[in-house]
């Protein structure tokens, strides 16, 4: 069984800091780190590995720098790991980086690909799902358990209310929800051998079948036109005084607002 | 109904044959759009002897309803709900879809995109319409709630777009209101992207009330402690007649159900009442729970973000002052 897991490189959006005068991001310092729900897939790819004896497939797209999250899906165990890094695919919108991911796996043998359901940087969950339709496999999001049964797949799919078990046939794309499982940890072996001996396969435009139209900013049907900080509104009042004081001053805006 | 009559379409996602909440939102929005763009808003229904929903719809804003029904609709699948929803799409070409972004919401509406090959925009916070070029502005929060963005769509039709629930505020319902309503009839072949339901199980009631519907939360974090410590607030929250809810960390740390969590990842919630207890206030919960009609803080660190955002911020000790305020309060209702 060959297992593809996408993975990408994202801001730690914890450590994100507004400069409060010119409203701008700070991205000097913040770390770079491997996308909680990606690690996660990666976790259950390498889960089946150890229960069948799958190959794992770790596939990012992005900046040359992104191949430290790869290296990293090395040392958890996966067994191959192929970097998509071009200038001509920056700027691509959800739809434009499935199209790529897509035409890039159709390189690959696969019967299970793994995404996490969404990336911290962009919380979209639109890759996966983006992905299996270029491909055209099913897909199966929000994932909370994955099984193998011979050649079906069986999810446990979360919803706000309740969970499906869901079983589809392979190929199929499964998004994977943090709550899947405590991904691994690095073993000291692993980074070392992770970081001197693998190779991290990269693929530039030539090396990927896909339309010019379908890639970068180009080929994104969305356009953003605008960033800007968010504007929080004004702080009310701040008080800083004893207990009873405090409760009464509270009971007496509840009062103002009729809420008493 | 005429194919060529511009239109908003609204997603009118039903489960267990109910309208979920969101969709009666969304349409409130969509007539907002649709007025500035001089076009109707169609609810598309799909599902299985669904009929009894279409009224609703009316009710809260939709001017048509495009019903389809199946069996191989009647639970949410991602394969037949995306046939049907882009066959309807490529017949009636609307100019904007909109989805809930609830775990339904955002599995179809990318497939869909890929499918008819078309843009999409995720969580939107404000939709609007550009007044000169007659463009559909869509904002989101980016980089976890830090930056926020405007997007729009120029060169592919539909333009869609998925918005929280929470977000957008319902129309006042109106009983008489009435409508075309278009059947639509598709023939379901099952094939290898159609996937099995072997079983649903339902999980279990946790909270009494959705934290969405209640006027009044009195919400706590890290500073409650423990579990334990969010019993006085559950007491505040009876005495109000409000409900408790719990920012990232007290439910990441397994004081509080992921079902109160408001915030990014949680629940947004617009309540005429929101009293932030021991909530430092990470951009992440603001994101949540701004909309907040009158916050009130109460964090023993002075220079904790929430008191950004507050109405009234109290600098002081939660674990004195909410019992004290809920004997209070307490006193006040006698």
């Amino acid at each position: 069984m060959n297992i593809i897991v996408c993975i990408k490189q994202v801001p730690d959006t914890k450590e994100v800091r507004i400069d409060p005068v010119k409203g701008t991001l700070i991205r000097q310092g913040v770390p770079s780190i491997m996308n909680p729900d990606d690690k996660s897939a990666l976790e259950a790819a390498l889960q089946l590995k150890d229960q069948f004896g799958a190959k794992v497939f770790a596939l990012s797209m992005g900046p040359l720098q992104a191949e430290s999250v790869l290296r990293e899906a090395y040392a958890m165990g996966a067994d191959e790991a192929y970097l998509i890094s071009d200038g001509k695919f920056s700027g691509a919108d959800t739809w434009a980086t499935s199209s790529t991911l897509a035409a890039a796996i159709t390189k690959l043998d696969y019967d299970l690909i793994l995404t996490g359901r969404q990336a911290i940087d962009g919380d979209t969950a639109q890759v996966g799902p983006g992905i299996a339709e270029h491909l055209g496999v099913p897909h199966i999001s929000y994932a909370e358990e994955i099984r193998i049964d011979g050649e079906k797949v069986i999810v446990k799919r979360q919803f706000e209310d309740r969970y499906q078990m869901l079983q589809a046939k392979m190929p199929v794309l499964v998004t994977a929800l943090s709550e899947l499982n405590q991904p691994r940890y690095m073993t000291p072996g692993g980074i070392f051998e992770a970081w001197r001996d693998k190779e991290v396969v990269q693929w530039s435009r030539d090396d990927i079948p896909v339309d010019d139209g379908n890639i970068g900013l180009k080929g994104s049907p969305t356009k953003v036109v605008k960033t800007y900080p968010k504007t929080m509104k004004e702080p009310g009042t701040k008080i800083e005084t004893d207990v009873d004081e405090s409760v009464q001053y509270i009971v007496e805006k509840l009062k103002e607002k009729y809420i008493l | 109904m005429d194919e060529n009559i511009p239109s908003v379409f609204v997603f009118a996602e039903q489960v267990d044959n109910q309208i979920t909440p969101v969709s009666f939102e969304l349409l409130a929005k969509a007539r907002e759009l649709a007025e500035k763009l001089q076009c109707v808003v169609v609810a598309i229904l799909l599902g299985d002897k669904v009929e009894d929903l279409v009224q609703p719809l009316f009710t809260y804003g939709a001017q048509k309803v495009i019903i389809c029904e199946d069996a191989a609709l009647a639970q949410y699948r991602t394969e037949p709900y995306t046939y049907a929803f882009s066959t309807i799409i490529r017949r009636y070409k609307p100019q904007v879809v909109l989805y809930g972004a609830t775990s339904i919401g955002r599995d179809l509406a990318p497939r869909i995109a890929g499918r008819i090959h078309t843009g999409l925009t995720a969580d939107c916070t404000a939709l609007d319409i550009e007044e000169e070029s007659n463009s559909f502005m869509m904002t989101r929060p980016a980089f976890g709630g830090n930056l926020m963005a405007t997007i729009v769509c120029p060169d592919h039709q539909p333009a869609m777009a998925t918005v929280r629930p929470g977000v957008m505020v319902k129309r006042l319902p109106d009983p008489d209101a009435s409508g075309e309503v278009v059947r639509f009839e598709l023939d379901f072949v099952e094939d290898h992207r159609y996937t099995k339901i072997l079983d649903v199980i339902k999980k279990e009631a946790t909270t009494k009330h959705n934290i969405q519907d209640a006027k009044i939360l009195v919400a706590g974090g890290r500073g409650m402690k423990s579990a334990e410590g969010f019993q006085i607030l559950q007491d505040l929250a009876d005495i109000l007649g409000g409900e408790v809810a719990s920012s990232r960390a007290a439910v990441d740390t397994g004081w509080q159900d992921k079902s109160r969590q408001v915030g990014q990842t949680g629940k947004t919630v617009r309540p005429n009442l929101y009293i932030a207890c021991g909530i430092s206030g990470a951009i992440q919960h603001l994101a949540g729970m701004e909309e907040s009609d009158f916050i009130i803080a109460i964090n023993s660190d002075s220079t904790a973000p929430i008191f950004n955002i507050a109405d009234v911020g109290i600098v002081g000790d939660v674990f004195k002052i909410v019992p004290k305020l809920t004997e209070a309060i307490k006193k006040e209702r006698e």
